[in-house]
């Protein structure tokens, strides 16, 4: 029998560790961070630094009062900014997942019937804009989309158009900067997927009476349902806290909760009511993660 | 070089049991018509032309890369011909699209939609010609009964062995009825007991239900088990056509003669070339070639003998007679079982395979370096010119 390791002795395995870091990681930057927000969430604001009062106080010598405070959660209910901010975020969201998918899916599919060698310069094209910072595109597109930008002269000078379009701080250029951003997204998955598809069921359709079109209706559509979903996802959660694009983009009007979050950290300072609104907006989003989740499961089991 | 046709043929495979092919009258149920398919410079399919009759299973044999698929693609419509024409049941084909022709496939893969159960995979060809559900229901179950998978008809086609697969495969396509059943190596992915039982069922199904197949395969055994008759193609022609008898017994080609079995190939000068018989001196062989038939070639011409390995004797003793006889050393003996292999080395070099049945238990053995005298009937050579 081999001697065990002095580590080993110990109940420390190089397995073990190989497990322990991702978990370590996961308390430390999430976790931990989750917790702090939850425990301002219940707490009263307060004009100091930080702005809010503790939780758990030492009152007197030997006792300890714990003060948890549903205030917050209720004025959210109150208000209807939160609520409407809340609603016009997944509308936003949802708007822009379909969009993604209506844009994304022929793109995927393209790139899955390119031949190999063309397949990877395509892939490549998908991924090459996250090579420059995210709020760098959002600008290039107020350069395009402003009264005297690129797309306006153009139009000008072609005489489509006699005056400029208001496209910059509109519900439209917003939509025009997530589905743009957000776009990768769901294509990649969507290739994943259909990549593997077997384009030899096409022809058993089309052998079985299919037109083509029947047949990518038939077959192609439901066989690539996981990774429209997985796309989807992919869009849809970060697209319902998105606050960059709305914010540069989508003018004052534009109500999204991430908007709000912003303005309740920075402009009022009332941490505890932001923090609530970041936990409401969590627990609203959880289901659809573990809807995610379960569609990688099953993708990845394979059984489609 | 004619080599008479046998006048009974032993017909394996197939509904069809007189040999329309022999009948001037008969009208053949597919045509193709000096068809080409070229891929660029590469032509896949060269000036094919063929007539198959209803109720046959023919087959297409060939190594991998003679145009066999690719032909058989271009009959089931997912390849257009660059030029000549395929007519089924008298109609042009040519440029149909495979949803509309009467024409369904099975493929090398099966091609299984793994989102639907065996029962819908089988159902949905009729689906979508709109046949009634209750018609449906019916023309499903009773294949689904053929192919002994009643069942399995709520199974995914992930929850099945590859012997499954196949049947639901061969239900799918059988399901519509079509006039013709394109088969891509059908059996190529099942273990070699399931094979041997699966080519008699398909071709008591085929029986049953009368339907033309064409069947694409590489596997010489396979072809010969179920084919009416055999095309042989090589680079994109087909070299020979003909029953699996002819095929093996009356090759007309030394491609044919070593593609189909194992085969001892002498070449020779014909020296007598009478209309009853010819002699052919073979170097290689180092004697005297005797063949009882006339044969077509220029006189003096270099032509090839080719003998069965099964059809040469083998003895330890001189037989009587100086032609179709000589001696040589064993070389190696490879024993299967049911026969032997033996390789026999000639004082030439060449090594000659012989086969021989185990008929007895306790055959007197020839071991390995013994001398021996090969012979064989003067009826046995095939004598070809190319």
């Amino acid at each position: 029998m081999k001697t065990a390791h002095p580590l080993q002795k110990i109940g420390i395995t190089g397995r073990g560790l190989v497990v322990v870091l991702p978990y370590l990681w996961l308390l430390l930057f999430f976790v931990v961070p989750f917790v702090i927000v939850l425990k301002i969430s219940f707490s009263d604001i307060d004009l100091a630094i930080p702005p809010y009062k503790p939780l758990i106080e030492w009152v007197g010598k030997n006792s300890l009062a714990i003060k948890v405070d549903f205030n917050n959660y209720a004025f959210l209910f109150t208000d209807s900014l939160y609520i409407s901010a809340l609603l016009n975020s997944i509308k936003v969201a949802f708007i822009s997942t379909l969009f993604c998918l209506a844009i994304g899916y022929p793109m995927a599919y393209g790139i899955a019937r390119a031949q190999p060698s063309t397949r990877n310069v395509l892939l490549l094209l998908v991924i090459l804009p996250f090579w420059t910072s995210l709020l760098l595109r959002v600008y290039a597109w107020i350069g395009l989309l402003k009264a005297n930008g690129v797309i306006n002269n153009v139009l000008l000078s072609l005489g489509l158009i006699h005056e400029p379009l208001t496209m910059l701080y509109t519900p439209f250029a917003m939509y025009v900067g997530i589905v743009y951003s957000y776009l990768p997204f769901m294509i990649l998955p969507l290739y994943a997927n259909l990549e593997k598809m077997d384009w030899q069921l096409l022809e058993a359709a089309e052998d079985l009476g299919c037109r083509p079109w029947q047949a990518f209706y038939k077959i192609t559509l439901p066989l690539s349902r996981n990774g429209m979903l997985a796309g989807s996802m992919l869009v849809f959660i970060p697209a319902v806290g998105e606050f960059v694009i709305p914010a540069l983009l989508g003018g004052p009007n534009a109500l999204m909760i991430g908007r709000v979050l912003w303005d309740e950290f920075f402009s009022n300072r009332a941490w505890p009511v932001a923090s609530a609104v970041a936990i409401l907006l969590l627990i609203i989003l959880v289901p659809f993660m573990m809807w995610y989740q379960s569609v990688q499961a099953r993708e990845s089991a394979g059984a489609r | 070089m004619a080599t008479p046709a046998p006048t009974t043929v032993l017909s394996s495979g197939g509904a069809v049991k007189a040999a329309p092919w022999r009948d001037p009258a008969a009208r053949p149920y597919i045509e193709v018509e000096r068809v080409t398919k070229s891929f660029g410079e590469f032509k896949a399919v060269d000036d094919v032309s063929l007539k198959i009759y209803k109720g046959e299973i023919f087959c297409l044999l060939g190594a991998s890369g003679c145009g066999k698929t690719t032909l058989l693609r271009m009959l089931g419509g997912f390849e257009i011909p660059t030029s000549g024409r395929i007519l089924i049941d008298g109609e042009d084909m040519t440029g149909v699209p495979p949803y509309e022709r009467p024409v369904n496939m099975m493929f090398q893969s099966y091609a299984l939609f793994p989102h639907m159960t065996v029962e819908q995979n089988v159902a949905f060809g009729l689906k979508q010609d709109r046949v009634s559900k209750a018609e449906i229901t019916e023309r499903v179950a009773t294949m689904l009964d053929l192919v002994k998978l009643g069942s399995f008809a709520k199974r995914k086609p992930n929850q099945l062995s590859g012997g499954q697969k196949q049947r639901v495969a061969l239900a799918r396509a059988l399901v519509k009825r079509p006039k013709l059943l394109l088969l891509d190596e059908p059996l190529g992915a099942l273990d070699k007991k399931l094979r041997e039982h699966t080519q008699f069922e398909l071709i008591s199904i085929q029986d049953k239900l009368g339907v033309t197949f064409v069947v694409v395969t590489h596997d010489q055994e396979e072809a010969m088990t179920l084919a009416s008759r055999i095309g042989v193609m090589n680079q994109g022609e087909i070299v020979q056509a003909g029953t699996p008898s002819e095929i093996y017994e009356f090759p007309s080609s030394k491609f044919v003669a070593d593609f189909v079995g194992s085969v001892n190939i002498f070449e020779g000068k014909l020296i007598e070339d009478e209309p009853e018989y010819v002699r052919i001196a073979s170097p290689e062989l180092g004697g005297i070639i005797y063949v009882s038939h006339g044969i077509s070639a220029a006189p003096e011409a270099v032509v090839w003998a080719a003998v069965r390995p099964e059809k040469i004797f083998m003895s330890t003793a001189p037989p009587e007679g100086t032609d179709n006889v000589v001696r040589g050393a064993v070389q190696d003996i490879a024993y299967l079982g049911d026969l032997s292999i033996y390789l026999v080395k000639l004082p030439t070099g060449k090594v000659v395979r012989i086969t021989q049945p185990n008929t007895s238990r306790h055959a007197e053995a020839i071991t390995w370096d013994q001398q021996v005298y090969l012979t064989w009937d003067p009826q046995s050579p095939v004598v070809v010119t190319r």
